[in-house]
Parts: C-alpha cells; structure tokens; sequence
C-alpha cells in the first residue's frame, strides 16, 4: 500500500514521512528550523546551504540534521 | 609587557577555555562562561531533537559573533567520525579552528593516540586549524605537531576526573619541546590544579566539569579565571629557587 504523493525518508536516525517533492527548504520550514543554525547530510554527504531549494528528497534518503550544543 | 595568547594567528585575552557541558541549563552554562572570562568555548555537535522544536538553542545564550565557538568530536571513537563531525561543524559555522578528540575506550575516555594523528594529517590537508586532544607522552605529543596540529591539548588526567594534573614532568617535558601552543585539556578538579598548569609553562588550561559540577558553577568559573591568571603570573615573574634549609626573611644585623 504505497502511497504515491509520499517520500518516506530517515530523519536523524526515525522514520519520517514528507510530500513528493520536498526540497530542504521546505523540510526545515515544516520543522520550524532555521537554517542558519544546523548543517544537513543527506546519505552521508554535506549539502550547502545554498543547495537547499534544489535538493529534493527521495524515498529511503538518509537525512541528518545537527545543531551545536553544550560539550567540553 | 603584553602576554598575548595567540593559537592559530588569533589573539585572545583569556588562557582559560571551558567546557559548556554537564551544566544545569544554558543560564547557567552563560552565567559561568561570563564568570570566567573565557573567549572561548567547546561546543558539541549533535542531531537537533526534531520532536522537540522548542527546545532552547545553545546559541541564543552564548553569542558565537562575541565568543568563540570550538567544535570538538567528544563521544567519537574512529578517525571517520570525528572527521565527519568537524566537517558538519565548520558548514554549521564556517568555523576552521577545532578542537579534535579521538577516544579510545569509554572506561578511561584515553585518546586513541593513532587514530587522532590519522585524522590530524586529514583535518590540515583540509583546511583546518586543529587543536588536538593528545596523551601526556611527549613524543606522541611530538608526532601531533609534526602533524601539522596549531595547539597540543595534553591531559592532566581523564576527562571529568577531577585528579589533578598526573604527570607534572611529562607536561613540562611537552611544553619544553612544542613550538605550537600547549593547553592542559582535562583533569583539572580545583583552581589550585590550573595554576600547576600555567606555573608548568602552559599556554592554558581547558575546564568543563570541575566548573560544571562544582556546588556554584558561577564562583568556580570566576575562581579558575583568577587561578590561570596567578599560574600565568607566576610562570612569567620566574619563581625563586628551592634551598634545603631556612632562609630568615628580617634583616640579622643590629637586632636588639
């Protein structure tokens, strides 16, 4: 039962469902991200910002997204 | 005479770097890193908690336009992830001066001397200004250098142990030989232990938990600002010399 408007992709390790066509920007709006403050992997590779609107994601993409936080 | 810190062509005013782990809060971890005027600060990189959006942001209590923001790779145990966790860090940041950690066993959280000497040589072909998280041995602290690492960050003992500085001999033996500057990076449980380091010779001291874990984190921080800044004048004025027997401290003559 596949649903066809769907990508199901690996957000930070979970399954995650997002609409067909979804590029980056559009992922972080919909998790009310900024993107100034994280840096993104998809399978294993850095993306730059600027390639953000141009990458859309597909079914089984492995999706990473970090942030800093309090360590020595 | 001016006594500037310079790591990687950068100047800073403060020779005390601290840790913004294990606090209770990021008001907390803000009100300590002020209390003790470091310029610069280890940060971790991690997933962002998608569940959670509201979650309150590192960045929105300490200011990385007014202080400097060191990546480290802490929790990685292979030259493949902490190269990929400095490459997230600095298109996070566009940040190339970090701070490298390469861990060998979760028990002693030692550094795996190889892998971190591995991933040295990759970081500076890279591009990267990198502060290296190192064992006390001076001459695997040497290969480091020859690595191409602009700081050798040797331990006074294990991360988060509070021990104090174990090998005051190798340290100085370390700090003798490096051309690169040369910061105690763990161990320190008290002001009195960073003091050792900078009376040693160091360039400076990295403090996270004997800060955090402290009863008043804020007070600590403050009291390791004054401890590197003694250590470091101490170091600077050149101590007297050790004599076997009693020296009197009044004039002898013309007593009554």
């Amino acid at each position: 039962m596949n649903n066809l408007n769907v990508a199901k992709i690996q957000l930070n390790g979970d399954p995650y469902e997002i609409n067909l066509g979804t590029n980056l920007n559009e992922l972080l709006n919909k998790l009310k991200i900024q993107k100034n403050k994280v840096a993104i992997e998809v399978n294993g590779e850095i993306v730059e910002r600027n390639k953000y609107p141009s990458l859309i994601l597909n079914t089984d993409d492995r999706v990473e997204i970090v942030h800093f936080i309090g360590g020595g | 005479m001016e006594d500037v810190f310079t790591i990687a062509n950068r100047n800073f005013k403060s020779r005390l770097i601290v840790g913004t782990g294990k606090y209770k809060n990021f008001e907390e971890t803000a009100n300590s890193v002020k209390a003790s005027g470091a310029d610069i600060v280890t940060v971790a990189v991690r997933r962002v908690n998608i569940l959670n959006k509201d979650e309150p942001l590192l960045m929105d209590y300490l200011d990385p336009k007014s202080i400097t923001y060191l990546p480290n790779t802490a929790g990685c145990y292979s030259s493949e992830e902490a190269l990929r966790t400095l490459r997230l860090a600095r298109e996070l940041g566009g940040w190339r001066l970090v701070k490298l950690e390469v861990l060998g066993d979760k028990k002693t959280l030692y550094p795996n001397m190889i892998e971190t000497i591995k991933s040295t040589e990759v970081l500076v072909k890279e591009g990267f200004e990198v502060m290296v998280y190192c064992t006390d041995d001076p001459i695997l602290s040497k290969k480091i250098e020859d690595a191409g690492a602009c700081a050798i960050m040797p331990l006074g003992a294990p991360i988060g142990s509070g021990l104090g500085i174990q090998n005051k001999t190798n340290i100085k033996l370390i700090k003798n030989q490096s051309s690169v500057p040369v910061i105690v990076d763990a161990g320190v449980g008290t002001a009195s232990d960073a003091t050792i380091a900078m009376e040693l010779g160091c360039d400076g001291v990295l403090i996270n938990t004997a800060i955090a874990e402290a009863k008043n984190p804020v007070m600590m921080a403050e009291s390791m600002k004054h401890a590197v800044l003694a250590g470091r004048k101490a170091f600077r004025a050149e101590r007297m010399k050790k004599r076997e027997f009693a020296s009197a401290s009044s004039p002898q003559k013309n007593l009554i």
